[in-house]
């Protein structure tokens, strides 16, 4: 590799060719200053657009200053990344920033999690020169069920139109108007609900601002645990467990269920469930409609649609439902675990505790941002109540315990309360890529070949690529799968398909890169990706810990169709546990 | 077949156009049929003749008769007195502002006397709608003699040896662009015209794409064959209809005769042209923003490296020329590279176009040597300063270059000089101007075409540039504190420093060049609240001069916000705070009574 | 018109079209060249003025010489109708009276051509043309 030698403060470094100023900083230890730079390693994606100017760094011979982040370092370059010219540079672009920018921090829900925040301690702004006669660019605020965008705290990183664009190809958000209007918005300005939007929220995860933030529905939930004629259930998807704890200060990687479980009934919720659970319930609908579909498929019924998709990613299902109307047909009818578990809690449950559907209120705690607009969807309400009432992300329920001065660190330890909050291996997966498929895969092994699995672990579905693909022999026959994160690499497995060039049987889809566990409502990772790699290795852990790791075995599950639905995809399960998709494409309206 | 004995030229270009020369055309020519001399005059519509402060222009070929500002009605005495008579028609021809005498053929106009054209050869002497007449005056034999004779790398060395430097506004040497774009290995490489023609007051590239289209198609077919590209792009903005007529129309007629295509010329040389049109960005003369405006992107610039000659449009090598640079590619096969570097100065040559505009009395388009002096063009060619007013300084380089003063106008203006004195060559705005013009408000009228044009990507140029705009705001306003004055320099020296296009790298020009020349100005209108050239109205005073007023209430009735007081034949007084400055009492008072302080 | 297929065709074509704003290019480096000026008022018309004009310009350029025909108002020498002026660069302008074709003729053969004066010189003790026009 051909490789160039610098002077950087006057030490000398030698990267390879192509490095970047700023990398090749990185590597002597100085860490010059970067506002709108993102590095998504694990993507294959550095965001550099070179528009905040901070990481500016002067170059001997150079006329004017040059951004580090996108500037390549050349033989013999000699480099200050600290004179007082860039120090001025610096700080004037701070506080030219910082003009254009709301100082309400108080208030404001990115305050002490904000990079402008950091950076703004960092170079010791004070004051904002001529502030009295400073216009401010101001626009409107936009409520979508899932995302406020307060464009006012833009500071035109563009990383979110990266994310939606490079990474998830959605396409909603890019930088419209000019000069100081300049913003990021989808087309003709128009509200983030008429666009082609899926509320993934890996914009928000990456903003460095409070410009992105998710729909916060934590002091409606307060007022819910406050009032004693609710009944407040709540859910948590497996993802969460993985994350919470780093905003408590932990590892990534930290597994913190039974802490969780202990906060949450601190905090006054009357029954505290898992999701998981309901996960195990979607593999025997799911995993039964796979088996349904191949056996019709492998007895030659041309009317069969394979590959069968899995349904059970809000975001991947507003994708689809968008930009691939005519595939409505072949993802898995079954509905996602949050809204089967909603539907079991508001009516099997209620039963058992003879409450009123009015008088229960069933929260989840999700990793997502999506799933607070899935829950709101009419087609998981009856009589206008929702199955879920409403969702709060993995960051909500942090601030929340926060808020109610507990510490998860010092949390004992509890269990989850029955009969709804009892899961296996199975559906603890769910939260990383891959996941569903392999809780699926080993039920579905076990009950199309009727023997039992010499080994539940099927390393081969695993992974962190984009794209994978996998063959599982079931007993002579070979289940092709496909498996995609990221609703970019999404979208090159339906392209396949919607040529007719797809091999698959079935194909696992997550919106968000690393499945759950980068889900658009986890504790921010600010670009390092290497947090999701930790997260998902506590997911197989807390599965290799589990005593039962197929759905199938679940006694809890068992008992429900005994007692409740039946078998899988029973007329019951139909009502309750599957849903439909319409083509929404039409929805975007083009107003101001 | 007997030749037309009488040529009548005819401005059609935008600004005659809008002035009715389309109808002067059809006069011209009625009128000819019917003094029964269809055979003996010819009525040619042309490209512009620069002299846009008398259009519309009517030209007399032989003889050079200069006819402005000629309307409809007067095709008639033209065509009788003049076409059939030989008298020349006195009161439309040009009057010299000094002698105020009649000037009796162009040639004897101090306008033209110092201009050489070149870019502009065929402008106002050709019709650009008929590719037969740009053949005639030796089109397209460039490109046949490239095609025939010379290796690419041969082809270029002629460029290089011109000197010839890319005249968008950086000077980049046009020969040494066009070898890194040859140099680079790609099956597909692609030739760019820029005619996103931004500055304000610049029409240079309208005037040469609506005058001469066919020597820019035959440029860029010379250039795709010494880069190796097959594809032409032309991207232009929607703002020019004319020009997109008249390159479509050339890009038909060159279609046709098998000048672009396949096997140009019976070589193995294929090139095609087609147009993009831009929605009036500034910006997207910046050539990484106009490449991306044309793959369908948002138009705002990325960082260079890579420079388009190596990755381009839609990933490709790509080499991007401006109009101006391209209309001298010809001419410079034709007459000889070293022809073309005895024009010039050592290290710029050729001509350069420049837009005349403000306080100039000949305000148009002139293409002049490089090395003529400020001095010659603006008081020569020029014809002086309007009104005989004194001159204050000149901007050149547009809303991105610098103010030039008094001891400027000697220099010789060349790329290099223009940047030691503190502005820039640019694409040739040149806008004049006199006492009465305020250089606080100059540089605030410049700031605000940058703030508007700001694409908005890179902090400083975004915010810095409003900030700055809205400081001086508050000095013209009379709020201005003695830091602002610092603040406007450290404000504009990081905005230089840090933003991230040429754009923002040069806005803040005009403010820091005319605190540097004008500094006492800015100290006038912060330390004693006085605009010395009466321009900031928020800094005037109207007063009454009491030994002067008889109090004949003509002030009073005048005030259109009943600001003046004062009963019949006694001395009136102006209400400060509520009058509003509009200069009506001055103007009607007969005593000199109302002062403006 | 069909396509160019080379660069002699284009040529040719050029030579062919070249007369057509070869007027154009004359008046742009008129400086040093022959002027002729043929007087154009009415009288002089019905004189038949202007075929000597068209005359004297298709000639001159048959015979390859360089030379700018135009036309002016009444000279005033109204009984010696046509009436023409030519200036041969470094010399005063000569006037010519009674320029039917034949004189034409001898006027570009002798005079143009080799300096050699003819019969038919009206004296200038007259305006000057540049005068006459005003």
């Amino acid at each position: 590799m051909e490789t160039i030698k610098l002077t950087i403060d006057n030490q000398v470094v030698e990267v390879p060719k192509g490095t970047t100023i700023y990398k090749a900083a990185k590597q002597l230890e100085i860490d010059i200053p970067v506002l709108c730079y993102m590095d998504l390693k694990a993507l294959g994606i550095e965001h550099k657009p070179g528009g905040c100017r901070i990481c500016s760094v002067e170059v001997e011979g150079r006329r004017n200053l040059a951004p580090s982040c996108s500037t390549e370092a050349t033989e013999g370059m000699v480099v200050k990344t600290h004179s007082m010219r860039v120090m001025n540079a610096r700080k004037t672009v701070m506080e030219l920033i910082l003009s254009d920018h709301p100082k309400d921090c108080l208030v404001c829900a990115k305050s002490g999690n904000c990079d402008l925040q950091d950076l703004s301690v960092k170079l010791g702004i004070r004051d904002i020169p001529n502030q009295d006669i400073a216009e401010m660019s101001t626009y409107r605020k936009d409520f979508s069920p899932s995302i406020i965008r307060e464009l006012d705290k833009c500071i035109m990183c563009r990383r979110c139109e990266t994310m939606c664009n490079q990474v998830q190809s959605v396409g909603a958000l890019s930088a419209v108007n000019r000069g100081f209007q300049a913003v990021v918005a989808p087309a003709f300005e128009m509200d983030l609900e008429h666009s082609t939007c899926t509320y993934c929220g890996q914009c928000v995860a990456v903003c460095p601002t409070g410009a992105l933030t998710e729909h916060d529905h934590t002091n409606k939930l307060i007022e819910d645990l406050a009032n004693p004629a609710k009944t407040v259930v709540v859910q948590t998807a497996p993802a969460v467990r993985a994350a919470l704890g780093e905003e408590f200060g932990m590892e990534a990687g930290t597994l913190v269920t039974g802490q969780m479980v202990t906060a949450l009934r601190q905090l006054g919720f009357d029954y505290v469930f898992d999701t998981d659970w309901a996960a195990d319930l979607t593999i025997m609908e799911e995993g039964t409609e796979l088996l349904d579909r191949l056996t019709r498929h492998l007895n030659g019924d041309k009317d069969v649609k394979l590959p069968i998709l899995t349904s059970c990613c809000p975001g991947w299902v507003n994708f689809f439902e968008q930009q691939f109307t005519d595939l409505l047909d072949i993802p898995s009818s079954a509905r996602s675990p949050q809204q089967m578990f909603g539907a079991i809690a508001k009516t099997y449950f209620a039963d058992q505790i003879k409450k009123k559907r009015e008088d229960m209120v069933v929260v989840s705690i999700m990793p997502c941002l999506a799933k607070k607009y899935e829950c709101q969807r009419d087609e998981f309400k009856v009589d206008g109540n929702p199955d879920v009432d409403y969702s709060i992300s993995t960051r909500e329920l942090a601030a929340l315990i926060k808020r109610a001065n507990m510490d998860l660190k010092k949390m004992p330890q509890s269990d989850f309360d029955n009969p709804l909050g009892e899961s296996t291996g199975a559906g603890v997966i769910f939260g990383a890529t891959g996941g569903v498929i392999e809780a699926a895969v080993r039920t579905a092994y076990e009950v199309y070949t009727k023997k039992k699995l010499a080994k539940v672990d099927f390393e081969q579905i695993r992974g962190m690529e984009g794209i994978r693909s996998a063959e599982v022999d079931l007993d002579g026959f070979t289940l092709k799968i496909g498996i995609a994160h990221g609703l970019g690499n999404a979208r090159k497995l339906l392209e396949d398909v919607r040529a007719g060039k797809s091999e698959y049987h079935a194909i696992e889809i997550m919106a968000c890169p690393g499945g759950c566990i980068g889900g658009g409502g986890q504790p921010l990772h600010h670009g390092d990706l290497s947090v999701l790699k930790k997260r998902t290795e506590a997911i197989y852990r807390e599965d290799a810990g589990k005593p039962i790791r197929k759905s199938h075995e679940n006694p809890y599950i068992t008992k429900i169709y005994e007692e409740f639905l039946g078998k899988p995809m029973s007329e019951k399960a139909h009502h309750l546990l599957h849903t439909h998709y319409t083509d929404k494409s039409k929805k975007i309206i083009y107003l101001k | 077949m007997s030749e037309y004995k009488i040529h009548a030229l005819v401005c059609s270009g935008t600004g005659c156009r809008a002035s009715e020369s389309d109808m002067v055309v059809e006069n011209l020519k009625t009128e000819i049929a019917k003094q029964g001399l269809s055979d003996f005059a010819q009525v040619v519509k042309t490209g512009c003749f620069g002299f846009c402060e008398k259009g519309p222009i009517v030209k007399l070929i032989p003889d050079n008769t200069f006819y402005t500002q000629v309307k409809p009605a007067d095709a008639r005495e033209i065509v009788e007195e003049h076409i059939v008579k030989g008298r020349k028609v006195e009161r439309l021809l040009y009057t010299d502002p000094d002698s105020k005498e009649a000037v009796n053929d162009s040639k004897s106009m101090n306008f033209y006397k110092k201009q050489i054209r070149i870019a502009l050869r065929n402008c106002g002497v050709i019709n650009p709608e008929n590719i037969d007449e740009y053949i005639a005056r030796d089109g397209y034999e460039a490109l046949g003699k490239v095609l025939s004779e010379m290796t690419p790398e041969g082809a270029i060395k002629i460029i290089m040896d011109s000197g010839l430097r890319g005249r968008g506004g950086g000077g980049f040497p046009t020969g040494l662009k066009w070898e890194i774009t040859r140099k680079e290995v790609n099956e597909q490489k692609y030739v760019v015209c820029n005619a996103d023609e931004g500055d304000p007051g610049a029409f240079m590239d309208r005037s040469i794409l609506e005058g001469d289209p066919h020597t820019v198609l035959e440029a860029m077919a010379i250039n795709g064959y010494c880069t190796g590209a097959s594809k032409g792009l032309i991207y232009i903005r929607a703002e020019y209809p004319l020009a997109i007529e008249r390159l479509k129309i050339a890009i038909e007629q060159a279609r046709e005769y098998g000048l672009l295509g396949e096997r140009i010329l019976g070589s193995n040389f294929n090139f095609d042209v087609e147009l993009r049109y831009g929605a009036g960005a500034f910006v997207c003369g910046e050539e990484t923003a106009l490449i991306h405006s044309m793959e369908g992107l948002r138009g705002e610039p990325t960082l260079k490296p890579p420079f388009p000659s190596v990755e381009g449009y839609l990933k490709k090598p790509t080499n991007v020329n401006n109009v101006e640079t391209y209309a001298n590619i010809p001419v410079i096969f034709n007459k000889g590279a070293a022809w073309f570097a005895s024009i010039g100065t050592e290290k710029s040559k050729g001509t350069k176009v420049f837009a005349l505009a403000g306080k100039v009395n000949n305000v148009g388009l002139i293409e002049v040597p490089m090395g003529i002096t400020l001095r010659e063009v603006i008081f020569e060619i020029g014809g002086g300063i309007k009104d005989g007013k004194k001159f204050k300084a000149v901007q050149t380089g547009g809303p991105s270059g610098g103010c030039l003063v008094e001891k400027d106008l000697d220099t010789p203006i060349d790329y290099d000089n223009l940047i030691a004195a503190g502005s820039m060559m640019g694409s040739g705005g040149m806008i004049i101007m006199d006492e009465d013009d305020c250089m606080v408000d100059v540089a605030k009228f410049f700031l605000d075409f940058t703030v508007e044009e700001s694409c908005g990507k890179c902090a400083p140029c975004r915010v810095g540039n409003k900030r700055l705009y809205e400081l001086l705001n508050k000095i013209t306003d009379g709020k201005g504190e003695k830091a602002d004055i610092d603040r406007l320099i450290n404000l504009g020296s990081v905005i230089k420093d840090t933003s991230l296009c040429g754009l923002g790298q040069t806005s803040p020009n005009p403010v820091l060049s005319t605190i540097k020349n004008f500094r006492n100005e800015y100290d006038a209108h912060v330390l004693d609240k006085k605009c010395p050239a009466g321009v900031c109205k928020s800094l005037m005073v109207y007063e009454i001069v009491e030994e002067n007023c008889v109090g004949c209430t003509a002030c009073a009735r005048a005030c259109p916000v009943g600001a003046i007081s004062g009963e019949r034949k006694e001395v009136h007084k102006i209400d400060p705070t509520l009058c509003i400055k509009c200069g009506a009492c001055e103007e009607r008072c007969k005593f000199n009574a109302v002062i403006v302080k | 018109m069909g396509k160019v297929k080379t660069l002699d065709d284009l040529r040719k074509m050029r030579e062919e079209l070249k007369s057509k704003t070869a007027l154009r290019d004359k008046s742009e480096h008129s400086e040093g060249m022959i002027q002729v000026k043929v007087a154009m008022a009415t009288c002089c018309i019905a004189s038949g003025s202007r075929e000597t004009m068209n005359y004297l310009a298709d000639e001159l350029d048959k015979r390859n010489i360089e030379a700018v025909v135009t036309q002016t108002g009444c000279m005033g020498y109204c009984y010696a109708e046509p009436t023409i002026e030519v200036t041969i660069p470094g010399k005063e302008p000569v006037i010519f009276g009674y320029v039917d074709e034949k004189k034409a003729d001898e006027i570009i053969e002798k005079y143009i051509r080799h300096g050699e004066l003819v019969e038919g010189i009206i004296p200038m003790n007259y305006k000057n043309i540049e005068d006459t026009t005003k």
